[in-house]
């Protein structure tokens, strides 16, 4: 008996993403089912954050295509803000609005997308800030949150419109190993009791295997691994070993090779 | 190489003057930050122009007195004062203050925005970056010239007068009355009006083209500022040529 493929939320075929002339990643294939965390990870550099802006339309394609939630990545400026309602990401370096306090920063994709009455906004922020258990956060201005804080402020406004796939761009960047560990178990506990799709890039391999469902190992312009990350672990590959091991020679190079330039 | 290169930057610059327009929409939020920038940007620029105003209206009528006392003309001292200073030196100076305080704030303030990842984050969310962060300066800064330019106006005529009347002894009727005979409503008081809120605009638009377009780093920032000051400068003093051309025949 044969079993239905499983629905794909992000799916990438015969990818080729350049920036400034130089091809950053080729021939990348990826399908991320429905309902699963998959973690993309990489050495710094490798392409990760650039596959990432593909998919959110930040990124036109040299070659190939992507697809969110079955529909390709539109090119029309219109379209693609109508898209990213649906996907929440959560940048780097936060992004939170410095000007706005946490629940405002939360309060505003709301504000934009929506015709909900004040009282309702503001009960649905309390709910996205009691979430990432910030709610008495409330008040604060992102200078006055600690780093974890405000990663979890930004956690919360990319979860205010609800989207059904979130897209976490280096989430442990300047974590200590509390806040790291507080900030993966809110994206596992919210995938599961949300029923989201997450997308994890990230060079923290040993914090994101454990509750990722699927690991992408990216190296040298391609993809170098995809599979469970048992599979991943037990993997004899140089390469794969290099990465999870961290060890300084071997076939991914310390000091980046200059990259090829498109043809 | 460097002619096409202008070219592009001033198409580049034209397209984002248009999606800045393209982006002003009236919804709550615009009303919210608008209000909030009208604040920052013009009611915080009230003390350096009352400081520069008051000076200007001091010197000019000083000036204006030495020339015309070899002619026996002191009493025209209020004339040369109201029609300087309503026809050119308060919408170019009040934009060069202006520009000096809000426009490096402007270019400031967005090319931080664009290096810790805010305009990033606003794209992200569906949200217009132009619309969020640039509309409400550009808006703010075209109705706030003019009445900033109102104020620079009151303050140097108000030192005007007490440097003619109180100082060197000029009859308080005859400077008034001279001032009031000299200055034409449509002609000065009104042009006045228009130059400042072009210059305004203009101020703002190329403030936040550079700080919008920055490199994303602090050294990026740094340089948008002093690119702001300065090409927003030299734009205030080429239009006001131009204005003054087609305005005072």
């Amino acid at each position: 008996m044969s079993s239905a493929p499983i629905p794909t939320a992000v799916r990438v075929a015969g990818l080729r993403l350049e920036r400034g002339g130089r091809v950053i990643l080729r021939d990348i294939d990826l399908a991320v089912p429905r309902g699963s965390v998959t973690a993309i990870l990489g050495p710094s550099g490798c392409g990760k954050s650039t596959l990432l802006s593909a998919i959110t339309g930040e990124l036109s394609p040299a070659a190939g295509s992507v697809e969110v939630f079955g529909q390709p990545v539109p090119q029309r400026r219109r379209d693609l803000l109508e898209l990213r309602k649906r996907i929440g990401v959560l940048l780097q370096g936060n992004g939170l609005l410095t000007d706005l306090t946490a629940a405002e920063n939360v309060a505003l994709p709301l504000r934009t997308h929506t015709d909900l009455p004040q009282a309702v906004v503001r009960q649905l922020v309390e709910m996205k800030l009691h979430a990432v258990g910030l709610r008495a956060a409330a008040d604060l201005y992102p200078r006055e949150l600690s780093g974890g804080m405000a990663r979890r402020v930004a956690l919360a406004r990319a979860l205010a419109l609800d989207p059904p796939l979130m897209i976490y761009d280096e989430p442990l960047t300047g974590l200590d190993p509390i806040a790291s560990g507080v900030i993966m178990s809110l994206i596992s506990r919210l995938n599961r009791t949300l029923g989201l799709t997450s997308l994890i890039v990230t060079h923290h391999v040993h914090e994101t295997l454990p509750i990722a469902d699927r690991a992408v190992v990216i190296a040298n312009g391609g993809i170098v691994f995809d599979g469970t990350p048992a599979e991943l672990q037990a993997g004899r590959d140089p390469l794969v070993r290099q990465f999870l091991d961290g060890q300084p020679d071997g076939p991914i190079p310390f000091d980046a090779a200059p990259r090829t330039e498109a043809a | 190489m460097a002619f096409a290169q202008a070219i592009r930057g001033l198409g580049k610059a034209g397209l984002f003057s248009l999606s800045v327009f393209r982006a002003s929409k009236p919804t709550a939020d615009f009303w919210r930050e608008l209000l909030r920038e009208v604040y920052k940007i013009g009611a915080r620029s009230l003390p350096i122009i009352a400081v520069g105003g008051a000076f200007v209206g001091l010197s000019v009528t000083l000036l204006g007195y030495r020339v015309l006392v070899t002619y026996g003309a002191t009493g025209q001292v209020s004339a040369a004062v109201g029609i300087g200073l309503y026809r050119e030196l308060a919408p170019v100076l009040t934009a060069l203050l202006f520009v000096g305080r809000a426009g490096s704030s402007i270019a400031a303030e967005l090319g931080l925005m664009r290096a810790t990842d805010q305009i990033t984050a606003l794209g992200l969310m569906g949200i217009d970056p132009v619309g969020k962060a640039v509309a409400p300066r550009f808006w703010a800064a075209v109705l706030s010239m003019p009445l900033l330019t109102a104020f620079f106006c009151s303050l140097a005529i108000a030192a005007s007068w007490f440097q003619a009347v109180q100082v060197l002894g000029i009859d308080n009727g005859s400077y008034w009355q001279v001032m009031k005979d000299a200055v034409d409503f449509r002609e000065d008081f009104l042009s006045a009006f228009l130059k400042s809120a072009v210059f305004g605009g203009t101020a703002a638009l190329v403030a936040s083209y550079v700080g919008y377009h920055a490199e994303p780093t602090i050294e990026g920032t740094s340089v948008a500022t002093t690119r702001a000051v300065v090409n927003a400068s030299l734009l205030v003093l080429m239009f006001n040529f131009v204005l003054s051309a087609f305005l005072f025949r």
